[in-house]
């Protein structure tokens, strides 16, 4: 066999892929608590004195929603309502914004972001000057004591708080990408390490684990949570990526907005949909193709061994007519088919405690 | 790391175990190790004939499917179906109930080019 690496070329970072065992690192996050190294992603300030309106000529959802100290999740289109990067954005100040971004596209994002700059607006690129780190898991609001003190508030979803830690002040946002209760938490670059070693050495007796990219992967995909270079690419809009809910098309103007409106009335080709295999077998990939009675209908875009439900399950881009919950779809895998069925999101959810 | 001294290698990590005529083949304690949590196990099918080198078995873990190589000419004429209920035997006894195939070699000569276990300890440093 080829071995790949533990550690991994990621969007210029060498990163790990695991620590100890991805199916270890993942029961972590869904029984106590994980710390994820994040610091490979992007954060850009938007400082909108002209108001919010150039931010969301450029964004699919609406930053007019956001009071200080909120974030949502959105997207970033091309002309023809592609998608460049799926980002979070916090409206940090009354005109102030951090957008948190994908690793492998901050440069594409900043170069297209400072193409439509208008004059009242300031774009900076501030992905050297922060580390990040995220915490998840059910005993994320124990670490967060732990390591911020007693008295001091978790902020609510999707908002973002300023929190003093050892002399300094680091963002903490409660958001995240397992499914799980949990926050990230910005800091300048210089304090990433101690920031990640407080964690591991605060997190011990809630029996934390370190986590890699593989875990991450399991975990989202767990919740149908799409990764941008995978489910998404500018070849595919929001709609057909099953995520409209974070587009508005009422906005009178945005990039993309045209195209959308296109695919809305006439409808996807293509959507993602989330599957699960039928039977125990091997689990699904990225590109086996998918099949329906004999008939190529699409193409797997993220794939694995569930660690929670253990079973193999995926998302694939299938043509709108087998796009439905439930529909019977197999997957070819080494020229050989095994059935799955559609599924509706997400694909594990937590056992009523 | 456990690299027993009376197997062969490869340089593509399979061990071989010489059996008379045939070879027993799984994969060293050190690829388990950096695969971690093998889920499914593609057997050969038996009486296959394969080429050194050709593909021959799958190992998944969660993260990737993995080749596994025939190390010499030969006949498959056992596969470890254990490993279809029990991947995991992989992790855990990689040069024992791991095992996953077993070859009719076809030139007992063709053993001289594998690794013996110095040449794989020091392949994986």
């Amino acid at each position: 066999m080829r071995l790949g690496a533990k550690m991994v070329p990621f969007a210029g970072w060498l990163m790990p892929v695991q620590y100890t065992s991805i199916v270890e690192e993942h029961q972590a996050v869904r029984n106590n608590v994980g710390v994820f190294d994040i610091s490979h992603m992007g954060q850009f300030m938007v400082d909108a004195t002209c108001g919010r309106d150039w931010l969301n000529s450029m964004l699919t959802n609406n930053v007019d929603k956001l009071d200080v100290g909120m974030g949502q999740y959105t997207f970033l289109l091309n002309d023809h309502g592609g998608i460049i990067d799926d980002l979070i954005v916090y409206r940090i100040d009354e005109q102030k914004y951090l957008l948190v971004v994908n690793a492998a596209r901050a440069d594409e994002d900043f170069a297209w972001l400072q193409n439509h700059l208008n004059d009242g607006s300031s774009l900076t690129s501030r992905s050297a000057d922060f580390g990040a780190v995220a915490i998840q898991g059910p005993r994320t609001m124990a670490l967060f004591h732990a390591l911020f003190g007693e008295n001091i508030d978790l902020p609510e979803r999707n908002h973002i708080v300023d929190v003093p830690f050892d002399g300094t002040n680091v963002s903490v946002a409660r958001t995240g990408y397992t499914g799980e209760d949990g926050i990230e938490v910005f800091f300048r670059a210089n304090d990433a390490v101690k920031f990640w070693n407080a964690a591991l050495e605060q997190g011990k007796p809630l029996r934390i684990k370190p986590c890699g990219l593989g875990a991450r992967d399991t975990l989202r995909l767990e919740m149908c949570y799409p990764l941008n270079g995978s489910d998404l690419s500018p070849e595919r809009n929001p709609i057909e990526a099953g995520l409209g809910f974070f587009v508005e098309l009422a906005k009178p103007e945005f990039v993309g907005r045209d195209a959308l409106l296109k695919t809305k009335e006439f409808g996807p080709r293509e959507k993602l949909v989330p599957f699960r295999m039928k039977e125990k077998g091997p689990p699904p990939r990225p590109h086996y193709a998918v099949f329906c009675n004999g008939e190529r209908i699409g193409e797997v875009t993220s794939g694995t061994l569930s660690p929670s439900l253990n079973w193999g399950i995926g998302m694939a881009y299938v043509s709108s007519a087998h796009a439905k919950i439930g529909a019977e779809i197999e997957i070819e895998i080494r020229d050989q088919k095994f059935a799955a069925t559609v599924e509706k999101k997400p694909l594990y959810r937590k056992p009523a405690s | 790391m456990i690299i027993p001294d009376d197997l062969l290698y490869t340089e593509s990590h399979e061990w071989i175990k010489r059996e008379g005529e045939n070879v027993r083949v799984g994969i060293t304690d050190h690829a388990q190790s950096e695969l971690t949590d093998v889920v499914y196990v593609e057997l050969p099918k038996l009486e296959r004939q394969v080429n050194a080198t050709e593909p021959i078995a799958v190992v998944e873990s969660v993260k990737a499917a993995n080749d596994i190589y025939a190390p010499v000419k030969g006949t498959v004429v056992e596969a470890n179906k254990a490993l279809e209920a029990d991947p995991g035997l992989i992790n855990r006894e990689p040069y024992g109930q791991g095992w996953i195939f077993v070859l009719k070699i076809e030139n007992p000569d063709d053993l001289k080019n594998l690794k013996d276990a110095s040449a794989y300890k020091k392949q994986i440093g």
